[in-house]
């Protein structure tokens, strides 16, 4: 019944894509009911299945497969499970997809290719759902790339834009180049052990065999799986592609760059979480700290309110990678899900903000002007009042202020940092997830302050400003209520007693011992002592941010641009997203760009000029041979004959036409013959 | 007895034959070989006949008794007839043709 | 298993149908170009219904590549005997055909990609005539070669395919056709020749016993050779491990690396692609390629199973490079059929990692990949002929904003384009999966190496989807008409088989596994 009813939800967007893609232009309305009455079906099955699972206080794991191809002795098998992560992330998808269809009604209304926008969301559920729901890292992969490449189909959506198309090949290519190390991996765990299930992975692991025998090889597919999420979830040294990939439309940034796609590195992490050692571990918390720092300093200096959103969620994935790192993994977790709450509805709210600024722009004819720069916009609140008080409680949520759900998620993260550096000493951890903590309050309250708050940018286009349409509006309160605690659990200081926290339990680890994290009570009894500490410090750090933007912002008691003065390459390198893309462009992609030239120039040159190059040579041996041919082999047939004509000459003087000579001869061959006979 | 021995040289036998057949052939060969004119080379040719005919007879009388070589001398004067005449209608001709019977200036077959 | 028609078999039949057209068309009067197309489509299109009923009735469970008893289809004639030539015995040459796991994809390739051909050569106007005359002759060539299993009737089909793509490139090519089409001539001749030396060679040193007359007889057949029993005392290739085995090897190696093509064999490719006209340049990298990979197999690999034991990794590495140097070689391309042909450098070069895996998943994923690989390049090939019938040009600068101006084309091209970047759910991935796989377990670094290739791939392909599809269309774009029925028909069925071969690559997979899994044991265990 589970695996029925989640096969349905995995095809049904499916096919909404082949109807909507095959048939999409001439449904009326180009089919958006389609699309969104599909999803929502989705929805209310994976929330059935979620309240089914869950009260049913079992771990128990529902799972069905096919052979999928049968080569030699190998089966391929590829499958579906449903564990309580897979209903928790189900709903996370279908609710979050659901929501930008319907805003996406209005927001992407009059749009060029507007049942080509709804096709490749379904096709984007699809993948989404299908990484959810699979039980082995092949059709992992499978639809990793799907996703990928709906992914890449919706940042081009807007193709006729050279940054759409750029940003798009960007965000294909960058993925690739993490998935490359992620299917390393999968060939590593393959080779080991004959299949490609977690199930199989993980039994075998438990049984103490290792791939090609060393925890090494252990680590390194580990790592390299890994590496598959930091293509992913934008993970440092591969964020760059995410903050381009917002020159997609602003809900599929929602739903795509911010609450789902970009949340499946995470969800692959959590997944894989049994088989990974210490070491990689560690290297994952690392990566996830120098991630969430690098994008919130970036954040903090931003002007283009997607721009902002995009760091600030590079900067919250890179909170939960450094989570599961540390072992919080129930915290980890759960902050992909209150995050793709809060941040879906930013993403949303900003939407709705560009839609009215867009508008008011569209009907004063004004083309100049930037429709998301913060700078431009300032005083909203008046104007829309849903849009900015869902924003408000959005920006709270990812403060981690109290009674708001980001509270209950970030405080567990920071707990298990702390508790993890009690343990080992790595110390520097938890000081970056707290200053992290501090910097995202304060850009999201610039953020807030900026475009709600304060003068308006321009007074006249101001009065035109319109609140945008329920269908808008809608899926924003459904987010802010799902931003507040009480959906994850009723004590809203501590996440531990809620559901959430109960049904989903950090899974034990297979490696062996020598390599294993720190066990989960260890681990527990750490993060209780550091539990209270934590909460304090996290709410203080985040009220100290806010109050800084306020002071800044709001009562300009604090001068912005004396301090970008004062911290001078530190506020240039922010601006400039400390050259990430230049580097890259200038190394990697001329890099490769000058080897492919290099190697263009081998091709044509040198192993095609040795092709052309036996050409001439033959010619010249033929030129050669022809020499031989005409001089010495007809030469000499030409010497026989003049030879023979020599002594043709020479004989025929004997023939002087005198008879009686003749008869001399004939007499002395006779008196020869008789000398020689006789 | 020396008058016997002296009779005996005396008295012709094969080599008188014999050495008179060779004096007249090597004078043929000699009027073939040296004369210009071309009727004084048939002559020379018929004289080799006559060697011949000289030896068949010598060699038929003094060996065996029978009439072969006799016979075989016949015939060949009979040929020589027909070859003189045959030869001196060839003369003619070249003496139409060239006027001389001069065998020198007759070397249109020269190499 | 026996299916007959009129008294012949069915693969004399597919291989010889074109030649009946051929016939057929000669006889046809000059103007009537149409008749003479329709009898080049009705020709092929039978061979395609052939493939079908061999695709039904194949027992998949046969192993074939050894053993004559389980090849299936088989017809065996003796076709050339001379009794008692002093020193040599008998000679026997057979006309002997049939079908295992290994060609039996390849005839269905073959036939597809032929048919597919005469529909996109419609639009050929000069000398048509000669043109699929020659098309049909070239059509039987490549049917032979997978057929035949007799290596004298193997080598005539090999050069009878030779001479029509001579001229097809050399008289309807493009500007630099006549150099294109000797610079083909003269590479593929010169592998020609080297294969006709170690033809001679194995069969002065392979002698059966014929069971009948209790002679020995020197044979040409494919499977003869194959047996270690069967090779003389003192014959030149007799033995394991000898120096000549490796020289013949390495010959026919060459051969059929010039084909496939493998670096630094490969210059004839981006050339003859360049100049070639559609329909060719589609058999070309479709089926033409795929004879190089198919003669390694079919020929290298179990008759020399020492040999290629003792190269492989040589051969790994190959493949390796390939992989890399094509891709590189693609990205820097501005000519849209070379870029196209040099991603073919790249896809073969996954076939020769794959089965230099020498286990079950790499030799099945390599020779799914020669399938796929066919089918995909078809599609990229034939939407180049699109775009350059209607704009006569192929540099990818030229080009651009085509999605808004030839929607249905631009779906159907992405498709192809997005299977040869491996994208999962089409047939590229999995076949490139399985020969990776394969090779990873065998050989850890190349393999490693060979992966990144899918990076660069991924790079080429969406740079070329940017800048021809995407994007503001400009104005001397703006009349151009999207896909015509015709067209259309010519890209749908390769379409359809890269998605539901994508989707459930089992029917395919079917067909090769248990000859293919014999093959590995065969080889591995040097050939007894």
């Amino acid at each position: 019944m589970f695996t029925q009813a989640s096969l349905f939800i995995l095809l049904l967007p499916l096919l909404g894509f082949l109807i909507l893609i095959l048939f999409g232009k001439r449904l009326p309305r180009q089919g958006d009911w389609l699309g969104t009455g599909f999803l929502g079906i989705t929805l209310l099955l994976s929330l059935w299945l979620l309240i089914v699972k869950i009260s049913s206080h079992s771990t128990e794991v529902f799972s069905s497969g096919f052979t999928w191809a049968l080569i030699g002795d190998y089966s391929f098998t590829l499958g579906i499970m449903i564990d309580n992560l897979t209903v928790v992330m189900l709903v996370v998808v279908t609710l979050v997809s659901t929501l930008v269809h319907l805003f996406s009604i209005a927001y992407m209304k009059d749009d060029v290719r507007y049942s080509r926008y709804y096709a490749y969301l379904g096709l984007f559920s699809f993948s989404m759902l299908g990484i959810v729901l699979t039980s082995n890292l092949l059709l992992m992969y499978i639809f990793w790339e799907l996703v990928g490449i709906s992914s890449y189909l919706l940042i081009g959506h807007w193709y006729e834009k050279k940054s759409a198309s750029d940003a798009a090949n960007k965000a294909f290519i960058v993925n690739r180049i993490g998935d490359f190390g992620m299917f390393i991996g999968i060939m590593i765990l393959f080779a080991s052990f004959a299949t490609f299930s977690f199930e199989g992975i993980f039994g075998a692991l438990e049984a103490g065999e290792l791939p090609f025998g060393s925890t090494g090889w252990l680590t390194a597919a580990g790592i390299l799986i890994f590496c598959g999420a930091v293509g992913k979830s934008a993970q440092f040294p591969l964020h760059v592609w995410l903050p381009d990939a917002m020159e997609g439309p602003t809900p599929v940034s929602a739903l795509i760059h911010a609450a789902t796609m970009v949340a499946a590195g995470v969800y692959l992490v959590a997944r894989v979480f049994p088989m990974l050692t210490a070491d990689a571990l560690l290297l994952i918390a690392y990566i996830g700290a120098i991630t969430a720092l690098i994008a919130a300093t970036i954040a903090i200096t931003q002007n283009d309110i997607k721009k902002v959103l995009a760091y600030s969620t590079v900067s919250q994935l890179g909170y939960m990678i450094m989570a599961l790192g540390v072992g919080a993994w129930t915290a980890g977790f759960m902050h992909l899900v209150t995050h793709a709450a809060f941040k879906a509805g930013l993403f949303l709210g900003a939407g709705s903000v560009i839609y009215a600024m867009h508008t008011m722009l569209h009907k004063r004819h004004d083309h100049t002007t930037d429709a998301q720069d913060i700078r431009n916009m300032g005083g909203l609140r008046s104007k829309m009042p849903y849009t900015y008080v869902t924003f408000l409680i959005f920006t709270l949520a990812i403060s981690g202020i109290p009674l708001t759900s980001g509270f209950l998620s970030k405080d567990e993260i920071l707990a298990g940092t702390l508790a993890f550096s009690t343990l080992n000493g790595h110390w520097i951890l938890p000081m970056i997830a707290f200053l992290v903590a501090g910097l995202t309050a304060f850009y999201m309250f610039r953020l807030l302050i900026l475009t709600f708050h304060g003068k308006p940018a321009d007074e006249t286009g101001h009065q035109q400003i319109e609140e945008s349409p329920f269908v808008m509006t809608l899926p924003l309160m459904i987010l802010a209520a799902l931003s507040l605690f009480f959906f994850y659990s009723f004590n809203p200081i501590g996440a531990s007693s809620g559901w959430f926290w109960q049904a989903l339990e950090r899974p034990l680890s297979v490696v062996p011992e020598i390599v294993q994290p720190a066990a989960y009570p260890i681990f527990y009894q750490a993060v209780s002592s550091v539990h209270t500490l934590a909460m304090v410090l996290s709410v203080v750090i985040a009220l100290t941010g806010i109050a800084i933007a306020v002071l800044m912002y709001h009562r300009k008691k604090l001068d912005p641009a004396a301090a970008a003065q004062k911290a001078g390459f530190l506020y240039t390198g922010s601006l400039n997203k400390w050259y990430f893309d230049e580097f890259y462009s200038k190394v990697f992609v001329g890099g490769v760009m000058a080897i492919t030239r290099i190697l263009r120039w081998f091709d044509e040159k040198v192993v095609d000029g040795i092709v052309n190059a036996t050409a001439p040579i033959a010619r010249g041996i033929s030129r050669g041979s022809g020499w031989v041919d005409h001089n010495i082999v007809d030469g000499l047939v030409n010497a026989t004959a003049a030879g023979a004509s020599q002594a043709g000459g020479l004989l025929s003087r004997i023939q002087s036409g005198k008879v009686q000579t003749y008869l001399v001869y004939i007499l002395f061959g006779m008196l020869l013959l008789g000398i020689f006979f006789i | 007895m020396n008058l016997q021995i002296l009779l005996s040289i005396a008295e012709p036998g094969l080599n008188h034959f014999l050495i008179v057949s060779a004096l007249l052939f090597s004078l043929g060969v000699m009027a073939v070989l040296s004369k210009r004119n071309v009727i004084m080379v048939l002559m020379g040719v018929e004289l080799i006949l006559n060697s011949a005919n000289i030896n068949l007879i010598a060699f038929s009388r003094f060996t065996a008794l029978s009439l072969e070589g006799q016979m075989m001398g016949l015939f060949v004067v009979i040929l020589a007839a027909a070859e003189a005449a045959v030869a001196l209608a060839i003369v003619l001709n070249i003496y139409n043709r060239f006027n001389t019977i001069n065998l020198d200036k007759i070397s249109t077959m020269k190499g | 298993m026996e299916f007959e028609i009129f008294g012949f078999g069915i693969l004399t039949w597919i291989v010889f149908i074109p030649i009946l057209g051929l016939i057929v068309l000669l006889l046809l009067p000059d103007k009537n170009s149409n008749a003479i197309r329709w009898t080049a489509a009705i020709a092929t299109g039978i061979q395609l219904i052939l493939a079908g009923i061999i695709f039904a009735l194949f027992d998949r469970t046969k192993t074939g590549i050894n053993d004559a008893e389980s090849f299936q289809f088989v017809e065996q004639f003796s076709w050339i005997t001379v009794d008692a030539v002093p020193w040599v015995g008998r000679i026997e040459i057979n006309y002997f055909l049939g079908l295992d796991g290994l060609s039996v994809l390849m005839v269905i390739l073959t036939s597809l990609i032929g048919f597919i051909g005469v529909i996109s050569s419609w639009n050929i106007e000069k000398m048509v005539k000669g043109y699929f005359a020659l098309y049909l002759l070239l059509v039987t060539g490549m049917m032979g070669v997978f057929v035949a299993l007799d290596f004298f009737l193997f080598f005539i089909f090999w050069e009878v395919m030779l001479l029509p793509m001579y001229f097809l490139i050399g008289i309807w090519g493009g500007p630099r056709r006549e150099y294109a089409a000797i610079k083909f001539f003269l590479y593929t001749f010169v592998g020609g020749i080297l294969m006709l030396l170690t033809m001679l060679a194995l069969y002065f040193s392979v002698a059966y016993t014929d069971p009948a007359t209790g002679q020995s007889v020197h044979t040409f057949n494919i499977l003869h050779m194959m047996n270690p029993a069967n090779y003389v005392e003192g014959g030149l290739l007799s033995g394991v491990d000898t120096t000549w085995r490796y020289v013949a090897w390495m010959a026919l190696f060459i051969n059929f690396a010039i084909k496939i093509p493998l670096f630094p064999f490969h210059t004839w490719l981006p050339d003859a692609h360049v100049e070639a006209p559609t329909p060719i340049s589609v058999i070309l990298a479709g089926v033409l390629l795929k004879l190089g990979t198919y003669g390694l197999l079919r020929i290298n690999f179990p008759i020399f199973p020492d040999a290629t034991v003792y190269f492989i990794y040589f051969m790994a590495a190959l493949g390796m490079i390939s992989i890399i140097y094509g891709a590189f070689c693609a990205m820097a391309q501005d000519d849209f059929k070379k870029l196209i042909a040099y991603s073919s450098i790249s896809h073969m070069g996954i076939v020769v990692l794959g089965i230099a895996a020498l286990n079950t998943q790499g030799m099945v994923g390599g020779v799914l990949q020669m399938f796929n690989h066919g089918i995909i390049t078809a599609v990229l090939f034939l939407a180049v002929g699109v775009l350059y019938d209607r704009t006569h040009t192929r540099g990818l600068y030229d080009f651009g904003g085509i999605a808004n101006q030839m929607p249905k084309y631009t779906g159907i091209a992405m498709i192809g384009m997005f299977a040869a970047l491996g994208l999962p759910g089409l047939n590229g991935f999995v076949s490139e999966l399985f020969s990776f796989l394969g090779a990873f377990e065998a050989y850890r670094w190349i393999t490693i190496v060979s992966v990144t290739g899918i990076i660069i791939t991924a790079a080429y392909i969406l740079w070329t989807v940017q800048r021809v599809f995407l994007g503001k269309t400009p104005d001397k774009l703006s009349t151009l008409e999207d896909l015509t029925p015709r067209e259309i028909l010519s890209f749908l069925p390769l379409i359809i088989l890269i998605i539901l071969l994508g989707i459930y690559p089992g029917p395919a997979i079917e067909l090769m596994n248990s000859s293919l899994s014999h093959l590995v044991e065969f080889v591995n265990t040097g050939g007894r």
